[in-house]
């Protein structure tokens, strides 16, 4: 076991929560994350082996799906971000490339990305100061690509009307929070 | 005595009472009130002066349409200049200051302007001030700005923070006047999802301000209870104080929400403004109308203003100009005034109806049918008018206000933001909407030219279920309440000829005799017209001036209105703040800023950071003692190549490249060849652009059979990104090929310097062989460090050291570079930035950014032999072109000074030593420029005609901007090392 010790996109030991006002920013650290895309003339191993280690319906554009332990999201033409327990898929590309061999290219993305958890009965007032996409009308089982404060991220709807997430590139973890926090001080 | 001219009624909150200031004196005033209203009602007719002839004026209007009562409203850094009285909601507090004054507000000093006006006239400042020519920038100018202009700034820091937002619908009703309300109703009640926007902070337009019923109930009423109801839908959004400021593509729309102007200062954390865009798949435009006055000699005295306004002063906000009113209308609406004053107990002087038979008559007011009034006396106040009687005999009346209604004009300012040209229509002696509207929109009510209160409703429901049909969605009308149905009568009435100045636009000092100057002097484009005089423009961008504008033009030209047409309309609706359109992106926050893994070990240390892109770079880490940047640097860059250095190089791109073709794909990509690079080997790539320059270099290595991970320059990473998107999805879609960005992912460090590999064996696992032998120089792999990290290392070297580069996932990065320096310190390790890192890529004679500028080919770099002519890639074909190819091509060498205390700077191009320093005589230019610690002296690297050939030559470095000129020798452009040993030892 490697002694090096991992710090959060905010640059904590710790995840942060903020509650501001009726709405929680949670940022997530425990999910790992891999992207997934199906390679040319490999549809049927690639959909058997999604299936055997996802244990759930490969979403559609827009969408997402859970399974026990995997969800996937929908990303772009026949690719999908898989996240999965952290403390159990840190080496999530491995275990992934093993159970997809040839019908897949994945690449670990854990760290590639920010994910801020915004709850609360107000969040999809929060999301109209925040991004274009009409998060008024997303179900639950929604995702898309949108920009927040000129970054492009992922916007997940968990829960329609009460819970999203926000997945943005790490390095923008600061500034990605800070628009957060103030749309929600601007709502609360 | 307070509050003199506050009537019974209105809607006000007269259960409150909150006081303000004007000019230093304090009112009072209630909720509900404007800042005009209020003053009004404090028997203050006088609000401003004039942008040119600083005439007194007073409001001239009740609305967002005003040009006349602008004012300074709030202190300090709040201040904010040209905000109208008539819009302006009243709180406890309010600071406002009349503006464009030298002295009191009664007594300007720059009023003698208003008695030179003879030499002020349109296009005065072409003519007048032409001579002698140097004197317009240094005199002439600053004083016309000091006379003319408007309000101040105070140069302050807006204090306030401003949201942008992001709303949908399936229908956006605009304006909740009777036309509004009822196609949002219809709609509302259908299911659909609405938004109701109104720029006033009261919904309900002229319902507000008129008396007439709406079945059993008044019109405000009617008003109250269905915004309740609408305000009780969870598809509805009502939204007050929001104007509709344009009409973009595809039924987008921009919307100012005035969130916290009504009140002193925004709540802590609040935003001060939202700025919508909203996006509509239908739009009903409710706007309404505004009407527009009729010009004639001094026009502009305080207490004239348009009927309408002394309607809806009197009738919402129970507040009047003066104690007399008099009348003077080409139209029935006229009488509509006379008949709610008189209601309210004002005394009416008369109804000057310049029309003679069709003025009705009665015997509740005095009708002088077929009247004018020819002028206006009081200078800082309305005290009567002359009016000519038909048969020449002239009668002058007695008054302190005069209402003025020369007819009614659609708001057709949306319907024609996408080039839509609005048409005439004769009977309401008007502009409507054409038949070209943006995409989705509908126009209801008044703003389709139906100006009564039943027609009004009936439209915008009519407009709302057909709007809502072509969507598929069922909406049936809503029903309506019985209304007033009175039909337009007017005959047109723009101007009363005569003597004197007659005010056509309020807010330029534009007269009926301008226009005709204008037209004198050839100017007959409305357009032209519009520059040349000024008419139209500024803050209200002529809302009441240009009808009448174009009715003078068309009397010149003997054409019909129409056919003079129209200016372009163009958005916003109503002055913006800059603040709003910049949202949050003020300041430090004006972009967002990326963090590299080692941050925050960086900002511990002290490190200066530099913006690249939107990253922030460590540029280098002083340490004590350290006073000038280049110690810093010269320590760095020697310390890296004397022992080891490290630097944090996470900000170059990364591309995960995969499926089985990548090789292939790659290949094409890159000019030189890739497909036969063994796995576990990196190789550097150049691409090229189609057109055959350079885009981008780097490093790939090859992971596996079909894995690769690409590197980019930190500035391309998106473009070329990008550009192998386009390659993927476009050129070749049926190759097997994957790629996602991983820039991000991986903290990756460079570790430079002959003990390279005794830091990083300190580090890696001892399961990997990193030696020479088995890790050789461009080499790769899977590795692990620190007791099993999963991390990739890359032997690869951008100073010319023996270098690795290092990577781990990104929130091990701090760690690592924290172990890293502690397991340095054996060999003094160093930590270096952006500047050592360029220092010792230009010793090493290494093209970065500077010299890949899009004008550099292959052959120019000296790589030219590494476009492949074996197969085919994105460039190789047009690389060929024969300009590319002379013989006298540029040479990327390098360049020291003659004399090695000299140094010269990156921008200085190259001249014979004798030859004159001009264009023609150049022969090439300085890219990269850098103090060489390692050699002691300045070193550059640049392009030079022919250079691989000019070695050993002295040429001049001219520098004429910055006025230099250095002798440089040509060299090599390997400083160091040029055999790179180093690099595989």
């Amino acid at each position: 076991m490697h002694d090096l010790a991992a710090l959060t996109p905010l640059g904590g030991a710790q995840p942060r929560t903020d509650r501001v006002g009726d709405i929680t920013i949670t940022e997530v650290t425990d999910r790992a994350l891999a992207s997934v895309s199906r390679r040319n003339g490999k549809a049927a191993e690639f959909n058997a082996a999604a299936a055997g280690l996802f244990g759930t319906d490969l979403p559609g554009p827009g969408h997402w799906a859970a399974g026990p332990v995997w969800t996937l999201i929908w990303t772009a033409s026949d690719q999908w971000f898989a996240e999965a327990p952290f403390a159990t898929h840190e080496d999530i590309a491995a275990i992934t490339k093993q159970a997809f061999g040839d019908s897949a290219s994945v690449t670990e993305q854990t760290d590639g990305w920010v994910r801020f958890d915004l709850e609360g009965p107000t969040v999809i007032d929060l999301l109209e100061r925040l991004c274009p996409v009409p998060a008024r009308r997303m179900p639950t089982g929604a995702a898309t690509r949108s920009v927040i404060e000129h970054i492009g991220s992922f916007v997940i709807c968990r829960e329609a009307g009460r819970h999203f997430s926000v997945l943005a590139p790490r390095s923008f973890a600061g500034s990605m929070h800070h628009a957060l926090a103030a749309a929600a001080r601007s709502i609360a | 005595m307070s509050q003199m001219n506050r009537i019974e009624g209105g809607l006000i909150d007269r259960g409150r009472t909150i006081g303000f200031r004007f000019d230093g004196r304090s009112y009072q005033g209630h909720p509900g009130d404007t800042l005009a209203s209020a003053l009004l009602a404090n028997g203050v007719r006088l609000m401003g002066r004039s942008f040119k002839y600083h005439r007194p004026r007073g409001p001239l209007t009740a609305g967002s349409e005003e040009p006349n009562a602008l004012v300074e409203l709030r202190t300090g850094a709040r201040q904010e200049p040209n905000t109208r009285a008539t819009v302006a909601e009243l709180f406890d507090g309010l600071d406002a200051r009349s503006q464009n004054r030298v002295g009191s507000l009664n007594f300007d000093l720059l009023a003698v302007n208003d008695l030179m006006s003879p030499f002020f006239a349109a296009g005065f400042y072409y003519k007048t001030f032409m001579w002698p020519k140097a004197f317009w920038e240094k005199l002439y100018e600053p004083m016309i700005r000091r006379a003319a202009g408007l309000g101040s700034l105070t140069a302050q820091p807006d204090p306030d923070v401003y949201d942008k937002g992001f709303l949908h619908c399936d229908l956006l009703v605009i304006g909740a006047g009777p036309a509004g309300l009822a196609a949002a109703l219809t709609a509302g009640r259908a299911g659909a999802d609405v938004i109701l926007a109104d720029e006033d902070f009261l919904a309900g337009g002229r319902l507000n301000a008129e008396t007439f019923a709406l079945g059993d109930m008044s019109g405000s009423a009617w008003a109250a209870q269905t915004v309740a109801e609408l305000a009780s839908l969870p598809n509805v959004r009502v939204m007050t104080r929001t104007t509709i400021l344009g009409a973009f593509d595809h039924g987008i729309y921009g919307a100012l929400e005035r969130v916290s102007d009504h009140l002193a200062e925004p709540a802590p954390g609040k935003p001060r403004q939202t700025l919508w865009r909203i996006y509509a798949k239908r739009s009903v435009l409710a706007a309404g109308a505004l009407e527009r006055p009729i010009a004639f000699r001094n026009n502009d005295r305080p207490g004239i203003m348009l009927g309408s306004a002394l309607r809806a002063y009197a009738n919402r906000w129970a507040a009047l100009p003066g104690k007399s009113v008099a009348i003077f209308t080409n139209n029935d609406d006229g009488h509509r005034t006379a008949t709610d004053l008189i209601a309210r107990g004002v005394n009416v002087a008369a109804v000057i109806d310049s029309r003679l038979s069709e003025a009705p008559r009665t015997n509740r007011y005095e009708v002088l049918a077929g009247g004018q009034v020819e002028d206006a006396s009081g200078r800082l106040g309305l005290s009567s008018i002359r009016v000519k009687l038909p048969g020449g005999a002239t009668r002058t009346l007695s008054c302190d206000a005069l209402g003025v209604s020369g007819g009614w004009n659609p708001n057709v300012h949306l319907t024609c933001h996408q080039r839509g040209l609005p048409v005439w229509n004769e009977a309401i002696a008007a502009f409507v909407p054409g038949q070209s509207l943006p995409q989705g929109m509908t126009v209801a009510g008044s703003a389709n030219g139906v100006f009564s209160t039943s027609g009004a409703l009936a439209s915008g429901a009519a407009a709302a279920a057909a709007a809502l049909g072509d969507l598929g969605l069922k909406a049936k009308a809503a029903e309506l309440p019985e209304a007033e149905d009175a039909p337009v009568r007017i005959t047109p009435l723009y101007h009363v000829p005569g003597k004197g100045r007659a005010w056509l636009d309020q807010q330029n000092d534009v007269t009926v005799k301008d226009v005709k100057l204008a037209h004198q002097e050839g100017y007959r484009s409305v357009e032209h017209l519009k520059r040349y005089t000024t008419l139209g423009m500024a803050t209200d961008q002529g809302k009441t001036a240009n009808i009448g504008g174009l009715a003078v033009m068309a009397e010149m030209t003997g054409k019909s209105i129409p056919d003079t047409g129209t200016t372009i309309f163009r958005p916003p609706y109503t002055p913006v703040a800059i603040g709003a359109f910049a949202g949050r992106s003020a300041g430090k926050d004006f972009r967002p800023v990326r963090q590299t893994p080692s941050h925050k070990w960086a900002a511990e240390q002290g490190a200066v950071f530099v913006e690249v892109g939107m990253w922030l770079r460590t540029q280098w880490l002083p340490r004590a003692g350290e006073t000038h940047w280049r110690q810093s640097v010269d320590r760095e860059a020697l310390a890296t190549r004397k022992s080891v250095g490290i630097c944090d190089v996470t900000t170059l791109g990364k591309i995960d490249v995969q499926g089985t073709d990548a090789a292939e794909f790659l290949n094409r990509i890159y000019a030189n060849p890739f497909a036969k690079l063994a796995v576990g080997k990196v190789r550097y790539g150049l691409m090229l652009r189609e057109d055959g320059m350079a885009m981008d270099d780097g490093t790939t290595a090859r992971l596996a059979e079909d894995h690769f991970v690409m590197t980019t320059t930190t500035a391309n990473a998106v473009g070329v990104y990008r550009h192998m998107e386009f390659c993927r999805q476009c050129l070749w879609p049926d190759m097997d090929v994957q790629i996602i960005s991983t820039t991000e992912a991986w903290a990756q460090f460079s570790v430079a310097g002959p003990n390279a590999r005794k830091l990083l064996q300190k580090i890696v696992d001892p399961a990997h062989d990193i030696s020479n032998e088995a890790f050789p120089y461009m080499g790769c792999g899977d590795i692990t460090v620190c007791g099993g990290l999963r991390a990739r290392l890359f032997r690869i070297s951008f100073s010319g050291e023996l270098a690795y580069e290092i990577a781990v996932p990104t929130r091990y990065g701090d760690a690592l570079i924290r172990r890293m320096v502690e397991e340095g310190k054996e060999f003094d390790a160093v930590v270096y930035g952006t500047e050592a890192l360029g220092v010792m890529r230009i010793e090493k004679g290494h093209a970065a950014g500077n010299e890949l500028n899009g004008t550099i080919t292959a052959l120019n770099l000296g790589m030219g032999g590494m476009v492949s002519k074996k197969k085919d890639s994105i460039g190789s074909t047009l690389s060929e072109r024969e300009g590319l190819n002379r013989d006298d091509a540029l040479n990327l060498v390098g360049f020291r000074p003659v004399n090695p205390q000299e140094s010269f700077a990156a921008g200085s191009h190259f001249i014979a030593k004798d030859a004159v320093a001009n264009a023609a005589n150049d022969q090439g230019y300085m890219t990269s420029v850098c103090y060489s610690p390692n050699l002691g002296h300045t070193i550059g690297l640049g392009f030079l005609k022919n250079g691989a050939a000019r070695k050993g030559e002295v040429l001049r470095a001219v520098n004429p901007v910055q006025n230099t000129e250095t002798l440089v020798e040509v060299v090599s452009a390997h400083f160091v090392d040029p055999e790179g040993e180093r690099l595989r030892a």
